[in-house]
């Protein structure tokens, strides 16, 4: 019997905790990552990673609290089974983290420091500086290259680096039995086969046009798998993040860190204040979210600070135009904080970097400029787990361990895991979640992967016994495809549509849901396939490193993702964490208060996981109910006062 | 009032908008010869040099009118903590994402600003335009034995307690992002040589100097002592006059050529 493989796609945080734990259990891991994986869009996480630790502990937190914050968080949404186990791991992962040598700031006596982060009144939060993705990403990327170069002789782990995913490959049976890829220099189109494949690809920001990740997060992998018949589960749930800094190219975060350690947001008590920040006296500030949050203040979830900042400059108080003004200040002055100057610096160097490097200002000298900007797909390929039917109290309530259908999407054999899949974060991620959510289940899954391919029944054997046609056949069909492509030679450039759809997505999508224009963009999205079918034009016909090409193949994933995330919300009447409807008729209402506006969450009808499968070319929508074994859904309003209206309008 | 930092504030008065015209250095493939385009983009403020390279991508025309094919280069992160977009812009190796375009105009007044030029970096085999092949960076890192030995993955409890200026000097070192930047600009880094540049001993003081990485610490040490080695590095301290994450690589050099000369003193006598 030959030596089983399993392909991972997708070098980011997921991927690499995939790859090694499988490596340590002794099976074969082919990494496809279309950059160096150390450049994975992972790299740029600020903040830091959440876990019940023992100074939390002793003031009453506990992994309970980690986990009903992060389903509260999710506004209730999320299967509670998988996050009770990622709050009971959370703790393990950090201790292993810090053994790979990921350099965790320090308290005085060598202990890992922590900070305090949104949805939490604990400080759960660990963090390198300012850099704790790229740190995490760094340490696994190490210990991925020691599975290449030296241990157990080297080669348990091979990279393909500047590779593209283009299709999982399926046998007889449905189930998964490999990936055909393209490199991105020679521009080959081979197969590989696998007895499982592992989709670690992230999210996919770039529909919305600018946002606050990586150019490369088109999310066009997961879209090749959904048009093979995989489900997506949740896709209109999108987050859009309080405090990004505007930018031509993309928005750059500003981390929620800046607020766990101090920093407050604000705007002028005038609307169209002229003043500089800094001239603007105490009296004359509207610190709105400790206003209208007293207890959690500036660290409500995203979802809540990025309604509040839209509120308030849709009443005219944003700063940054006269009147219309789209951005608050977001204040870590020593004036504001209380904060001594080279404290802050130490403890957010990174991203104040940014904020300076790009805008020109020290942002501890002057408040920043921040607006809300689309950050974290929720929503992903939808992923199964399996029980473990024992009582909490004896251990059980969360995933069973090892069992093949933990992180299996609804093909046999085909996995997902990280920001690509949707299984962690309900209606809403807290921040410093998501990387352990990445770490977490890709560590957790490499048992049950193992387990899977050792017990594979359907056609019996491995991927190797797979018959070769099946395999050429694919790679033929994206041999048709690419030629197709290269010989496009209509009027429509590539980039020019996706940022048409981005246009339109960030500006119907997002923030406020309405249907009437959810459905202009639902027609548009129409409109753009049928140019792309139509009317591509293809400006590069290079049979070498031709990136034209690749985008315009991600282009036509990126429409399909963006029809099932706008047919998703459309069809969804209720607001609920990330996804906030407002019925047509109220559209131009802006006088009433914003959550007046809103639709209410409706438990009754909505507390389900949407499943959108791709039937005949069309997107379509299913339901399926919530595990809510552990915890009831209570009401979510972090304690907001009634106090709507203490502003002066002058 | 006049505070501190109103005097760092970019000027609020516009620039006039003359187009950004670039000047880049293109090649169709490793072994194509090089060529080059002149494009001229429609000014907008806040742009930076991606973003004019995005431009480009949406309207692949030169200045002179000729359509031709989209400008290939490296981008991912936008905000200079990936290391992918590293080029020569302007004669300095720097990454594209953060070399903003209003202050290089505004060093011009009101005169039209010359033309941005555009360059793959020089030390690595270029395989399209602006993209250049770095393997050899990564390969090093295996070289040395770039990882802490921990034995498995199963729970051991936390690693061994860090005193927190060690934890500040090794994350001064760990945010290094492959970008070569610093092999760039030194004169003893060629394409033809081994040398393994400054990056690389930055990397072997930092997992020597972490407790677990002590095991590993001889092997690492002797990597680099032998061919292409830190005996080949002439102290031009170019390197870090470029590194854009300021990682005090001299004092790496220093450190790891120190520990390197101990270690083999330590060989000779224990032969
Ligand atoms: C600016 C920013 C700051 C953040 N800060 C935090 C934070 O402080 N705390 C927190 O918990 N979360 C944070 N997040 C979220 C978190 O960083 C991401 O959710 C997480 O890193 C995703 O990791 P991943 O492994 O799922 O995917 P990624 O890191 O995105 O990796 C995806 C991988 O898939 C590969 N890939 C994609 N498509 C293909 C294809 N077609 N073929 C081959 N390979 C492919 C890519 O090359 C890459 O290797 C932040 C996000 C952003 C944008
Ligand atoms: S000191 Fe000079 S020779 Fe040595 S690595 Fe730096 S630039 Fe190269
Ligand atoms: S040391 Fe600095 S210049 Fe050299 S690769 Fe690292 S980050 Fe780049
Ligand atoms: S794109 Fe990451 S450094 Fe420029």
């Amino acid at each position: 019997m030959s030596q089983k493989r399993v392909i991972v796609v997708g070098g980011g945080l997921a991927g690499l905790s995939a790859a090694m734990k499988l490596a340590e259990e002794e099976i074969s891991v082919d990494l496809f990552s279309l950059v160096p994986v150390k450049r994975s869009h992972s790299v740029c996480a600020q903040g830091g990673i959440n876990a019940c630790n023992e100074v939390a502990r002793q003031q009453g937190y506990s992994e309970w609290e980690h986990f009903f914050e992060t389903i509260k968080g999710g506004d209730f949404l999320a299967n509670q089974a998988p996050v009770l186990d990622m709050a009971r791991q959370a703790p393990k992962v950090i201790d292993l983290l810090d053994r790979i040598g990921v350099p965790f700031n320090r308290t005085a006596e060598g202990y890992l420091a922590l900070r305090l982060f949104g949805g939490s009144l604990f400080k759960r939060t660990h963090f390198a500086g300012a850099t704790t993705g790229q740190q995490l990403l760094y340490a696994l990327d190490e210990q991925c290259r020691r599975w290449e170069a030296e241990r157990e002789g080297g080669g348990r782990i091979t990279k393909y680096e500047f590779w593209d995913f283009l299709c999982p490959v399926r046998d007889d049976h449905g189930r998964c039995v490999g990936i055909v890829a393209q490199d991105l220099r020679t521009m080959q189109i081979r197969a590989f086969r696998g007895d499982a494949v592992i989709m670690a690809t992230g999210g996919n920001g770039l529909i919305f046009g600018q946002s606050t990740m990586s150019v490369i997060c088109t999310g066009s992998a997961a879209a090749r798998c959904y048009a093979e018949g995989a489900r997506l589960g949740n896709p209109e749930f999108v987050q859009v993040h309080p405090t990004a800094i505007p930018g031509e190219d993309k928005c750059r975060l500003m981390s929620e860190s800046a607020r766990g350690e101090g920093g407050r947001i604000w705007v002028p008590r005038t609307k169209g204040d002229p003043r500089p920040a800094n001239d603007i006296p105490e009296e004359e500030r509207d610190y709105f979210l400790e206003r209208l949050y007293p207890t959690y203040k500036n660290i409500v979830p995203r979802d809540i600070a990025t309604r509040e900042i839209f509120y308030i400059c849709e009443q005219g108080y944003g700063v940054g135009g006269e009147g219309n003004g789209q951005m608050v200040y977001l204040d870590l002055t020593e004036r504001a904080t209380g904060i001594k100057y080279e404290v802050l610096k130490k403890r957010l160097g990174g991203i104040l970097e940014i904020y300076e490097k790009f805008v020109g200002v020290d942002p501890l000298l002057e408040p920043m400029k921040i607006y809300p900007a689309v950050h974290y797909s929720m929503g992903g390929l939808w992923v199964d787990f399996e029980k473990d039917t024992r009582p909490y109290e004896q251990g059980g309530g969360g995933m069973k361990e090892g069992d093949p259908k933990n992180q299996m999407t609804n093909i046999p054999g085909l996995y997902a895991v990280g920001e690509a899949d949707y299984q962690y974060h309900g209606a809403n991620r807290l921040g410093a979640n998501s990387l352990l959510s990445c770490i977490f289940a890709g560590l957790f899954m490499g048992p049950c992967v193992k387990n899977y391919i050792n017990n594979v029944k359907e056609g019996g054997g491995s991927a190797s016994d797979v018959n070769a046609s099946i395999y050429e056949a694919c790679v033929k069909d994206q041999q048709k495809l690419m030629d197709k492509l290269l010989s496009a030679d209509g009027d429509q450039n590539p980039y020019v549509i996706q940022r048409e759809l981005g246009q339109t997505m960030s500006d119907n999508v997002t923030i406020l849901r309405i249907n009437k224009r959810m459905k202009q963009t639902l027609s548009l999205i129409e409109e753009l396939k049928h140019r792309y079918q139509t009317r591509l034009g293809m400006p590069d016909g290079s049979h070498w490193s031709n990136q034209t090409l690749s985008f315009a193949r991600s282009v036509w994933d990126m429409l399909l993702l963006s029809e099932a995330i706008t047919k998703a919300a459309i069809a969804r009447d209720e607001s609920r964490g990330a996804h906030f409807k407002i019925p047509d008729e109220y559209e131009t209402r802006s006088d009433i208060p914003l959550d007046d506006r809103a639709m209410k969450r409706d438990d009754a009808n909505w507390l389900k996981t949407t499943l959108a499968t791709y039937v005949n070319g069309q997107c379509e929508l299913s339901y399926e109910l919530v595990d809510i074994s552990l915890a009831h859904p209570e009401k979510r309003d972090y304690g907001k006062t009634t106090d709507h209206r203490t502003l002066e309008t002058q | 009032m006049t505070t501190a930092d109103s005097t760092k504030t970019p000027p609020t008065s516009p620039l006039p908008p003359f187009p950004i015209v670039l000047r880049i250095k293109r090649q169709d493939r490793p072994d194509a010869a090089p060529y080059w385009q002149t494009f001229s983009v429609p000014y907008r403020p806040n742009m930076n040099v991606t973003s004019v390279l995005q431009q480009i991508q949406s309207n692949p025309v030169t200045a002179n009118g000729e359509k031709t094919s989209p400008v290939n280069y490296d981008a991912a992160c936008l905000e200079e903590v990936c290391g992918s977009c590293t080029m020569i812009i302007n004669g300095k190796v720097q990454q594209a994402c953060s070399v903003l375009i209003d202050p290089l105009r505004a060093k011009c007044g009101n005169a039209p600003p010359p033309p941005i030029i555009i360059e793959p970096m020089s030390k690595f085999p270029v395989i399209r335009d602006l993209i250049v092949d770095r393997t050899r960076m990564f390969e090093n890192l295996k070289r040395i034995k770039g990882w802490l030995p921990i034995d498995g993955y199963y729970h051991r409890g936390p690693g061994p307690k860090v005193d927190p200026q060690t934890q500040d000097e090794l994350y001064d070192m760990s945010r290094c992002m492959t970008c070569g930047c610093c092999l760039e600009a030194c004169p003893q880094f060629t394409k033809a040589n081994t040398f393994v540049g400054a990056q690389i001993f930055s990397q072997v003081k930092y997992f020597n100097l972490h407790p677990t990485g002590q095991a590993d610490a001889d092997e690492r040490l002797e990597a680099i002592m032998g061919e292409g080695g830190i005996t080949d590095c002439g102290n031009a301290q170019n390197c870090v006059k470029v590194c854009p994450k300021d990682i005090p690589l001299l004092d790496s050099i220093g450190w790891s050529g120190r520990a390197a000369t101990i270690h083999s003193i330590k060989k000779f006598f224990s032969k």
